[in-house]
């Protein structure tokens, strides 16, 4: 025990509790599932073959991706609108709207996304007021198509898009803007020749941590979409609660942990993680 | 350097944008007014009788407090572990620190359909699908990482040489613990704490695929209501939701002005 001791160090003993937790509860059942993968129902490659056999399972991926990819357009394109006037407001200001972005942030998701349900259908709170004020004739179809499902995503999304962008704004030294001014470019020059650019690892970082989290994103969609927009992340839950195919499911999950995890492996080249989850701030 | 016109435009973009993120929520609240049976905007005339229906009806209470057992008992064992791997991590100086690090948060990134296969695959053979341990283990691995970054966080404030001192003095590794580390991280504990609970109140993803009949959460009853979509107890349940996460949020803040208080060095 006491040669032990002089080897490893006893900060250790207080990861290890822990770290056994996450090996046997997590990394054991999700080595399996990758497993699985391939030796259910037959041992092989059968369930990837789907992947360019089946028509079904392209057009769930491609919904997937768009849907993400759009899902992260807009939600970052808010959220730098939003990090940008934040740390350029007034403290007292900047306390305010970080505190109903966090709010925000906090409300439950299925809160949210019964809000929408009531905003968004066919007699729904938007469509009426849109009649009542002369803007349409006939209510907007919102729900069961992919537009109920990209404005739910996003609302969920923009929070999380901003906390990256704010953390990389704020540690940009404003001399640097002060003295492209002072040289003789004007505001929208300074901002797209120095700002944008400075901003890049930001826009990277929180363009990625949206598309990761939209990947897997299983309630709004289900709800907003109503079965219409098949999702892989649904598709996922059909497999193994209704159709009972493990095999599939576990294929699906494997693609999806191995896209996340290459998209985490090069944000990290961008920014720190405990950045991005909200560390940034306090540091 | 006067504003310009884009950063006015910009700032107004902003106030919009919140807006937007604040406002689709609080539509629940008129709508678990309405005096109808069914999910509708009350028109001039408002009840209550759909929070009268949330706080008597025995599903509703019982899910109530089987998400508050689990959420706290979460609480409690995700403080724990989280708060001990965070101080051990700090003391640790070791190149393997930083994999141990972003191995231990995988839980909290990897996709959530992704977990709901793992704990599904877990709890199935040892027989702990549907039952509350099953559930308190599947959010203690979700939220323990929460508190991990938090504690953490605190830590990268607090000054090392205390530490030393204490040791110095003659105080064994558990007593430095205890009385020189906790108390000066302890606003990171609460936070943690705080984020651990609401993370497992508010769970959803993971819950659905391991609990069934025997426990019914809160979100899960939610996620019923609103798959059904007519019953407007679920609109009081988002309201008494919205109270929570305020409640949630006031606490949050006083924990968040201790902390910036003289005392506690920051930055």
């Amino acid at each position: 025990m006491q040669a032990l001791r002089k080897h490893i160090s006893p900060g250790w003993l207080l990861v290890a509790p822990f770290f056994l937790v996450v090996v046997v509860f997590y990394l054991g059942p999700l080595l399996n599932i990758l497993w699985l993968s391939v030796t259910d129902p037959e041992p092989g490659f059968g369930n990837y073959s789907a992947l360019v056999t089946s028509d079904a399972m392209a057009r769930i991926l491609w919904t997937t991706f768009r849907t993400c990819l759009i899902t992260t357009v807009f939600s970052v394109a808010i959220g730098y609108c939003l990090a940008y006037a934040m740390v350029h407001a007034h403290q007292k200001k900047q306390n305010i709207m970080l505190t109903l972005l966090l709010i925000s942030f906090w409300i439950s998701v299925l809160v949210r996304t019964f809000a929408w349900l009531m905003l968004l259908g066919h007699n729904g709170l938007v469509n009426n007021a849109f009649e009542t004020i002369g803007l349409i004739d006939r209510p907007i179809r919102f729900m069961r198509n992919e537009l109920g499902v990209l404005i739910g995503m996003i609302h969920y999304m923009v929070p999380y898009a901003v906390l990256p962008l704010m953390a990389n704004m704020q540690t940009l030294d404003p001399r640097v803007m002060a003295a492209s001014r002072n040289l003789g470019a004007n505001g929208v020059q300074t901002f797209r020749r120095i700002y944008l650019p400075l901003t890049l690892p930001g826009i990277v970082a929180s363009s990625l941590l949206v598309f990761i989290l939209s990947l897997g994103f299983y309630v709004t969609p289900a709800i907003l979409g109503g079965g219409k927009v098949l999702m892989v992340a649904e598709y996922i839950s059909v497999q193994l609660l209704v159709t009972l195919k493990w095999g599939t499911a576990a294929m699906l999950g494997t693609l999806m942990l191995i896209g996340v995890l290459a998209l985490l492996w090069i944000m990290t080249r961008f920014m720190q993680l405990s950045a991005v989850f909200g560390g940034g701030a306090t540091r | 350097m006067k504003p310009g016109i884009f950063a006015r435009l910009n700032r107004m973009g902003a106030w919009m944008a919140l807006l937007f993120l604040v406002l689709p929520a609080l539509i629940a609240i008129p709508v678990s007014l309405t005096p109808k049976r069914f999910l509708s905007m009350p028109r001039g005339e408002y009840s209550l009788r759909h929070f009268e229906t949330l706080f008597t009806s025995p599903e509703w209470l019982s899910s109530f407090a089987q998400s508050g057992i689990i959420a706290a008992s979460t609480a409690v064992l995700a403080t724990t572990l989280g708060t001990l791997c965070a101080i051990g991590l700090w003391r640790v100086t070791s190149r393997y620190t930083d994999i141990v690090r972003a191995f231990l948060l995988l839980p909290l990134i990897i996709p959530q359909i992704i977990s709901a296969m793992v704990f599904y695959r877990l709890l199935v053979p040892i027989g702990l699908i549907d039952s509350y341990p099953g559930l308190i283990i599947a959010h203690t691995v979700l939220a323990t990482p929460l508190v991990l970054i938090t504690v953490s966080a605190s830590l990268a404030n607090f000054d090392p040489k205390l530490e030393q001192a204490s040791r110095n003095l003659g105080a064994s590794n558990w007593t430095t613990v205890r009385r020189v580390i906790l108390p000066s991280i302890r606003p990171g504990v609460f936070a943690g704490a705080l984020f651990a609970f609401i993370l497992s109140w508010d769970e959803i993803v993971v819950t659905l695929f391991i609990s069934k009949f025997s426990v019914y959460t809160l979100p899960r009853r939610m996620w019923n209501g609103i798959r059904e979509n007519t019953d407007p107890t679920v609109a009081a349940a988002a309201v008494v939701l919205i109270a929570v996460t305020l409640l949630a949020f006031v606490i949050y803040a006083l924990v968040l002005r201790h902390r910036a208080q003289p005392g506690a060095s920051e930055g």
